[in-house]
């Protein structure tokens, strides 16, 4: 190892993409991300061994869960710009970024809250009853952790705790929203759409 | 041989053996002997052929221990004289080019030709079970329940059909399909010395099949932890030549027989009835007459069995009594309730089960 | 290497910087992984002598028919705590415990990369066991098997709080391997001293980092299993129950999924402890260390692809089974591969013989004979007949015993003194290796006997004239020798504290760096980061490796509590981390945990409720940061 380059400025809790922090973030969602897959095994497992029609109702009505899926990829558009704007050390855009997305997040909760009042089936009305409202369910689990997380981020951006050079909480948080939504869209095409393949 | 424990009853002596329906062709050397379980020596064609797997594997096995051993043990000994003699210090460093090829042939190069031959052998065979060698002369259904073996002989054309628990009969040299459910939790069919184990699971139907080549009794467990009394979940598989399990099939299709003996007539009848205001046809069926349970076993031929409250008694007279007074001292946590029963209504009892040939 | 000293000034600086705060809040709030790491160890052996405990009364249960010690429910609940102190609650956590205290020793690290996540994970892991625990205090342990198969553990057959127990603390625990396996990544990854590049890790840290991943991609297959069994007992969902649209098999394959690549996360760390100490006795460096890394990584994939081989008398298609069958028999292959490097370090070296070499030695053969029986039952056809088996008993115990036990006592005879600074003895040793060897193989050779002679697993008792009864009595005459060597290895340890003979910085004339500082190591580990150049460092010398002292060195690092962060394949210096003070949030999160965790219990849902707003607020209180972060970048000056 060359002695000049062994020891030039050394950064000081750098907390940027190389710090040890965002690589906890990512090794936690892939053990998240393993439990959804874990429970969409589930799904297609039990989906296969089925007797009858699988869903037994017909596939899941989609009015209320595809404008619900835009709403969750708008979201993910908006912790994105938020994102960018701390990168710039624009305060302005993260704090509104983070707020629209909060906003969204809420609105995402409350349209999936209204689908199940809707439901013809119940968790204890069948295996598929279950596995919906389960996966569903921890699906939006994750959603609210992460609009738990996004105020607490949000009173920070007030606390003005995030500058250009150190911002890796809301890196992290805006990645594990990025997850939060593509957990989504799996669930959404292995639930809605795939039983209306063939 | 296995013999079972014998309960000492409070009630009477273990005298009388009971009378099995057995004929010609089938000889026991005491009425409730079976042979004592194995995986090796076997008699029966799906576990013979497994055997000879299995023989493979251990000798390679062993061979494979006892080499590795050798190394080992030579590895750490070979220059132990002269360690002392060296400064403890000193590190060897004698390059590790040629110290690498223990590693490419003893750690790969040989596992993998070993793993790969016996993985053929194993082709070879696994083909050989996974069905039988002609068509299967008898389909049996065997529902696994806490904690006793059920076992329906299906026949297409048959307007009885012959139902009996934890004895299975098998004509010797015919192979026989086996219909494999569950009435509650996973339970395993095993008689090692005829064929390897096949699990039964609520809501599925597993098929195996299984054929015996020498007459005689077989021993059989659950082999899946089922709760309480998965210790005692044991059955017997009866292989007779086909004239007697043909025989013992037309016995065990017929309804309960009606005693004529009027001598013993009133205190079988009142046997029965002792039957029916006990609550036994709660749980027990008796073709022929209205005991319809079907929680525990078949009565019908109770008399013709072995052994009882699967494989853990001799059917002997004291047992039996026993195992209606206290079964709970006996298997604790089974589905049999302690009978609290007069002594007199145990005798009339007993005298009606004996009927139950 | 010759180590590099500081002045006294700064190691006196480093001194006050690095120990933990006296008194109570010490002792709930350190984050020392040193402490944390002793912790570990001490905890997961309180477990392995429970479990031991439950074993020893089994096996006089079982040493003769029909006896009457135990009820069948007594029996189901000491066979199930057996199973789930051994497996999950010492197995795992005692290579914990030594990874923990080792690594940044052996990378020349100050601490662990998330030090209060380390807390965390010892202190979810210790009120995990007392949840499970506090069963035995009602009556109420688990008594499904460790591997609660379904229908059996639904709510019909099991009706009382046994299995939600299970399923509940099983999940607590999870967050702590989770937690712990991330902590392992990211210091491998991100702490290692500069210089010490892929090539140059010790053995150990291969095989926990490999363990560490498939804990990230494997357990949460087992928390997802007992939520939806959870839900199923108490919601009235169907996942399992067969008439509405359940699957039985559904758990298994869930319990497989996790539990296989489990059996490799509980041996592959011991294998990676097993390869650093050998080469201390064969006076030289280990043959094949690339073999032996990949080996460990292969067999972490390969790992996750064998599970059905639990299932092959469940019906399944013979298609998938021989899939599965095939490649069960590759895995051994891995495996081969490692013995192998053994082997010919300790031919091609000069075998020094210790107690550590000793319980190698041993763990090398029972690896074998547990290797072997697994292959044995690789093939269909003759799993059909050893599965469920006392076969199948004599091989688990083979493997847990032998690539787990045998390599935590060599290591405990090894590493102790470098945490204690005392020596155990030599004699003693000698006697708890040939107890615990002899006790092991007249326990659980004969079962191998056992099984092929039809005997099932998990029978509280066994009937006379099977030809099981003399074996069983020879197995529980092996199990109390084997319990007799544990003993007096409790007494060699507590001995060896005020009468052991003092060990110095390397007793061992090892070569990885934790033997280059003082025994115990000072609170702050090392003055000054080395910069690494050699995968023996302390051995580079006499090796004859280029340029082992010449170049430059780090400064000390002493402006608070401070190491270097590096890149993650060549450890380049990439920034000074700065490590967090003592913190009492760790301690507090695991409690909220342990609320929540019982008010689900009870169904007492205010208290889950509290458990939750807990758990909120002492997590947004751990991420607060306590001052804000320093903005310039600080010159390190090159030392020539």
């Amino acid at each position: 190892m060359a002695a000049s380059t062994l020891l030039d400025d050394l950064p000081i809790a750098d907390a940027d993409a190389r710090s040890p922090g965002r690589l906890g973030m990512i090794l936690v969602i892939a053990t998240e991300a393993s439990f959804f897959a874990y429970l969409l095994f589930a799904y297609f497992y039990l989906a296969s061994m089925a007797p009858g029609a699988w869903p037994p109702a017909g596939a899941p009505s989609l009015h209320l869960a595809l404008p619900n899926t835009f709403i969750l990829i708008a979201s993910s558009a908006t912790i994105w710009w938020s994102e960018i704007g701390i990168r710039k050390g624009n305060q302005t855009q993260l704090r509104l970024g983070l707020l629209m997305t909060l906003i969204l997040g809420i609105a995402f909760l409350a349209l999936q809250a209204i689908e199940y009042s809707h439901q013809t089936f119940s968790p204890d009305s069948g295996a598929y009853g279950s596995l919906f409202f389960t996966i569903t369910g921890f699906h939006g689990a994750h959603v609210f952790v992460g609009l738990l997380m996004n105020i607490v981020i949000q009173v920070r951006a007030w606390c003005g705790h995030f500058s250009e050079k150190h911002h890796l909480a809301v890196s992290n948080i805006a990645l594990y929203w990025h997850f939060v939504d593509g957990v989504w869209i799996v669930v959404f095409a292995s639930l809605y759409l795939s039983p209306r393949l063939g | 041989m296995l013999r079972p424990t014998p309960f000492s009853s409070l009630h009477g002596s273990n005298r009388s053996f009971p009378r099995v329906a057995v004929t010609a062709g089938f000889i026991l050397t005491t009425a409730s002997c079976a042979r004592a379980p194995a995986i090796f020596g076997t008699y029966g064609l799906a576990a013979d052929r497994i055997a000879v797997l299995g023989w493979v594997f251990t000798i390679v096995g062993c061979a494979v221990l006892a080499v590795v051993s050798v190394l080992l043990v030579m590895a750490l000994t070979r220059r132990r004289k002269r360690i002392a003699e060296s400064d403890e210090s000193t590190l060897e460093y004698s390059g590790s080019d040629h110290a690498v090829r223990w590693i490419l042939i003893g750690g790969i190069a040989i596992p993998a030709v070993i793993l790969f031959f016996t993985f053929l052998v194993t082709l070879v065979i696994q083909a050989e079970v996974s069905s039988p060698p002609r068509k299967a002369v008898a389909t049996i259904e065997v529902t696994g329940h806490r904690w006793w073996w059920e076992a329906k002989y299906v026949e297409a054309d048959s307007s009885e059909t012959a139902i009996t628990a934890n004895e299975i009969h098998v004509p010797v040299g015919e192979p026989v399909r086996l219909v494999l459910l569950s009435a509650d939790v996973i339970h395993s069919f095993w008689v090692p010395r005829l064929a390897g184990k096949t699990d039964v699971i609520p809501g599925s139907r597993n098929t195996m099949w299984i054929q015996a080549d020498k007459p005689g009794v077989y021993w059989g467990e659950c082999a899946e932890y089922c709760g309480l009394q998965h210790s005692h979940m044991n059955f017997t598989v009866v292989a007779e030549s086909p004239e007697a399990f043909r025989s013992w099939l037309a016995i065990q299709r017929q309804p309960a027989a009606v005693a004529t003996d009027t001598a013993t007539d009133t205190l079988i009848a009142r046997g029965l009835d002792t039957f029916r205001r006990s609550g036994c046809a709660a749980c027990h069926s008796i073709r022929g007459t209205d005991a319809q349970g079907r929680i525990g076993p078949d009565l019908t031929h109770l008399a013709s069995r072995n052994l009882i409250a699967a494989g853990t008694l001799t059917n002997t007279r004291g047992n039996l009594a026993g195992w209606i007074s206290n079964a709970q001292a006996l298997k604790p946590g089974s589905g049999m309730p302690a009978m609290k029963l007069s002594s007199q209504d145990l005798k009339t009892l007993l005298a009606y089960l004996e009927t139950l040939k | 290497m010759a180590v590099t000293t500081a002045p006294m000034e700064s190691t006196e600086q480093l001194n006050r910087i690095w120990e933990t705060r006296p008194g109570l809040f010490g002792v709930l709030g350190t984050v020392d992984h040193k402490t944390i790491g002793k912790r570990y160890l001490i905890t997961a052996f309180v477990f392995f002598l429970l479990g031991g405990l439950a074993a020893s009364v089994m096996r006089w249960q079982l040493s003769r028919p029909e006896m009457h010690l135990l009820s069948p429910e007594a029996y189901n609940q000491l066979f199930t705590m057996h199973g789930v102190t051994m497996i999950f609650l010492f197995a795992s956590p005692i290579l914990s415990g030594f990874s923990n205290y080792l690594w940044p020793l052996m990378i020349g690290a100050r601490d662990m990369a998330f030090p209060r996540v380390n807390a965390l994970s010892y202190w979810t892991f210790v009120m995990s066991g007392i949840f499970i625990y506090s069963s035995v205090l009602i009556g109420q342990a688990p008594d499904g098997g460790w591997f609660a198969y379904v229908p059996m553990t639904e709510l019909a057959y099991s009706p009382g709080l046994n299995m939600d127990f299970y399923a509940l603390g099983m999940i607590f625990l999870s967050i702590s391997t989770t937690i712990g396996a991330i902590n392992f990544v990211v210091t491998f990854f991100k702490l290692r001293a500069p210089g010490m590049s892929l090539n140059r890790v010790p053995v150990i840290l291969w095989g926990t980092l490999s363990a560490s991943v498939m804990i990230v991609f494997a357990a949460p297959a087992l928390t997802a299993a007992c939520i939806l069994l959870f839900f199923d007992r108490h919601f009235g969902m169907h996942f399992f129950d067969a008439a509405s649209g359940g699957q039985p098999l559904l758990w298994q394959h869930l319990f497989w999924m996790f539990g296989h690549p489990w059996v490799y996360i509980v041996v592959l760390p011991a294998i990676g402890l097993a390869s650093d100490m050998i080469p201390t006795f064969a006076r030289r460096p280990l043959v094949g260390y690339t073999f032996v890394v990949l080996s460990t990584i292969t067999t972490a994939i390969l790992g996750f692809g064998v599970w059905v081989h639990h299932m092959f008398a469940t019906g399944l298609p013979q298609m998938a089974m021989t899939f599965f069958s095939a490649a069960s028999m590759m895995i051994a292959i891995p495996s081969g591969v490692s013995i192998f490097a053994w082997i010919a370090t300790l031919w091609h070296g000069r075998p020094r013989f210790r107690t550590p070499l000793l319980f190698l030695g041993g763990f090398i053969i029972l690896f074998v004979i547990g290797g072997i029986n697994g292959v044995m039952t690789a093939p269909v056809p003759f799993d059909w007949q050893l599965t469920d088996s006392y076969f199948i008993v004599a091989h688990i115990h083979y493997v847990l015993v032998g690539i787990n036990v045998f390599p935590v006592f060599g290591a405990l005879y090894y590493w102790l003194p470098k945490m204690t600074g005392r020596m155990l003895s030599e004699r003693i040793g000698r006697w708890v290796f040939w107890l615990m060897f002899i006790g092991a193989n007249v326990a659980f050779f004969p079962m191998h006997i056992t099984g092929m002679l039809g005997m099932p697993r998990r029978i509280y008792t066994y009937q006379a004239g099977l030809g099981w009864t003399d074996l069983n009595v020879i197995t529980t005459v092996g199990a109390y020798i084997f319990a007799l060597g544990v003993g007096l290895f409790i007494f060699d340890f507590f001995r060896s504290l005020k009468h052991g003979a003092i060990a110095g910085n390397n007793p061992w004339d090892a070569p990885t760096l934790e033997w280059s500082v003082s025994s115990p190591p000072p609170p702050y580990n090392f003055a000054v980061i080395p910069v690494v150049r050699s995968r023996h460092p302390l051995w580079a010398e006499r090796l004859g490796e280029a340029s082992s002292t010449a170049g430059p060195e780090l400064p000390v690092l002493e402006d608070g509590r401070e190491t270097i962060g590096t890149s993650m394949l060549d450890s380049r210096p990439q920034e000074v981390l700065l490590m967090p003070e003592d913190s009492i949030w760790p301690f507090l999160l695991s409690s909220a945990l342990l609320v929540f965790f019982y008010g689900i219990l009870t169904s007492l849902w205010w208290l889950a409720i509290i458990g939750a707003v807990g758990l909120a607020t002492t997590m947004t209180g751990w991420f607060w940061p306590s001052a804000p972060p320093d903005d310039h970048s600080r010159l390190l000056p090159v030392e020539s």
